[in-house]
């Protein structure tokens, strides 16, 4: 080990970026799907199932993702649960990214004009029907800004579970430098394809909201 | 249509309905009936109930007291089944509420493939149909964003149509349309009633009322304050009424 940054480096490291991929797809299908349920469950009409998802929204938002990492590496492990760091990083960021999910979506189906839920109720359509039918295409397109932009958030988020030696980008990075003592170079390189998976998103983001702004005709849902 | 007098039971009635908001009556002991094939106009100021009442009757609200009837649905009662209630009865709002994504026809063909599981095929045919019915046959493909409101309108009275109600719901179509888009609804409308279609509408136009009702009835504070042929607007016999229609004709 030491001497100069080479190709081996640059391989261990685009390893690591894989891993931030891997890890960011994990935290938005997994906290999507979660998130989904979260916001289906804050506009129940069941009070318990609206209190419950509110009080798990509002326990997770008051939370750093930082201590959630900690409850669910050590946390766990303390209590007999030994997860590896993946399966701990995982889990902590689903949950996390449930909570702030299940709370732009709910805003999203909600912000559907009431008048719109009534004229699917007057033709008679069913509550799943309604649902899948009218509110949440209309949902979808008013979610999708949002949605993409705290996509960034995940991704640049994933680099917490470094602290609990799961080996992405951020802790490929330290890997690296920990030989090469040259933290400038190494974490100049990390930052720049952080960017590079990020920027993307950003644009898109926008791009999507000058859309929306265009009026609706002109979006076709994906 | 004919009118028939025999005791065929209404199809739609309200029975000493009283609603309110906390403090506030909404509905203080409101009856009336409407008997098929009549046409039913509900007129009267901003906030004397009647379009609480006629929201009452499709159960968009609920009442606190008395009885509703409707094509046979007991909607008083918490158990009525809303879903047959809602194929029985279609409603028009105000603000138009076709459904942004969809297109006219795809607003159209919704109900009927969902509910009544029409096929596909047959479903278009419908919505050719209904959209001829209130002349809007070369905008099946547009989008709701691409018409006017008077053509929005017209569209969503198709969207109801297709589903084939026994009456239809019209609350305050036209508040939102300027004096020309409102005559086209107003005709679509008028063509409804010839054709024998039950109606109850709640409306600010006292000149189509005048034209279409059978049968007025003028709201006023939370209860029917007067009832009768369409005569009454010209001949009232409150003065509450009288002063209204008077407001109304300086007004337009």
């Amino acid at each position: 080990m030491g001497g100069h940054l080479n190709i081996n480096h640059l391989i261990f490291l685009g390893h690591g970026a894989l891993w931030t991929i891997g890890l960011s797809l994990i935290a938005l299908v997994g906290g999507g799907i979660t998130g989904f349920a979260i916001a289906l469950a804050r506009i129940s009409p069941l009070k318990s199932v609206r209190i419950a998802s509110g009080a798990y929204v509002q326990l997770i938002q008051g939370t750093p993702l930082l201590v959630i990492l900690f409850l669910g590496y050590f946390g766990l492990a303390a209590i007999g649960l030994n997860v590896s760091p993946l399966a701990a990083a995982g889990i902590s960021l689903t949950l996390y990214v449930a909570a702030y999910l299940g709370e732009i979506w709910r805003g999203c189906i909600q912000s559907v004009p009431k008048p719109q839920w009534e004229a699917a109720e007057g033709l008679a359509l069913s509550k799943v029907q309604r649902m899948t039918k009218v509110i949440l295409p209309q949902a979808v397109r008013i979610a999708t800004p949002p949605t993409v932009g705290f996509m960034v958030q995940i991704i640049k988020n994933t680099s917490l579970a470094s602290v609990v030696g799961f080996v992405e980008l951020m802790r490929s990075g330290q890997i690296v430098n920990n030989s090469l003592f040259e933290p400038f170079a190494v974490y100049a390189i990390i930052a720049v394809v952080y960017f590079a998976l990020c920027y993307p998103l950003s644009l898109l983001s926008q791009k999507l909201e000058r859309r929306m702004g265009r009026g609706m005709t002109n979006l076709t849902l994906a | 249509m004919q009118q028939n007098a025999s005791p065929i039971p209404p199809i739609v009635s309200l029975r000493d309905v009283h609603k309110s908001y906390g403090t506030l009556t909404v509905l203080d002991g409101v009856s009336f009936a409407v008997a098929r094939g009549e046409v039913l106009a509900v007129i009267g100021r901003s906030g004397s109930g009647k379009s609480t009442a006629l929201r009452c009757i499709d159960r968009f609200e609920k009442v606190d007291s008395g009885e509703i009837v409707v094509c046979g649905h007991r909607v008083d009662l918490p158990d009525v089944d809303l879903r047959a209630l809602r194929q029985d009865v279609g409603i028009v709002f105000q603000s138009y509420n076709l459904f942004p994504h969809l297109t006219i026809e795809q607003n159209i063909t919704l109900a009927p493939c969902s509910v009544k599981r029409m096929a596909a095929a047959q479903a278009k045919e419908l919505a050719k149909k209904v959209l001829a019915q209130v002349g809007l046959e070369e905008k099946l493909h547009a989008y709701p964003e691409q018409l006017s409101g008077g053509q929005q309108q017209r569209a969503a009275i198709a969207r109801s149509l297709a589903m084939q109600p026994k009456v239809m719901l019209f609350d305050e179509v036209t508040s939102a349309l300027d004096p020309e888009l409102t005559g086209e609804v107003l005709k679509v409308i008028e063509q409804l009633a010839a054709d024998g279609m039950t109606m109850v509408m709640v409306t600010h136009e006292m000149g189509f009322a005048k034209g279409i009702a059978d049968r007025v009835v003028f709201m006023h504070r939370g209860k029917v304050h007067e009832t009768g042929p369409a005569s009454i607007l010209t001949a009232p016999n409150t003065p509450e009424l009288t002063q209204f229609v008077g407001t109304g004709r300086l007004k337009s």
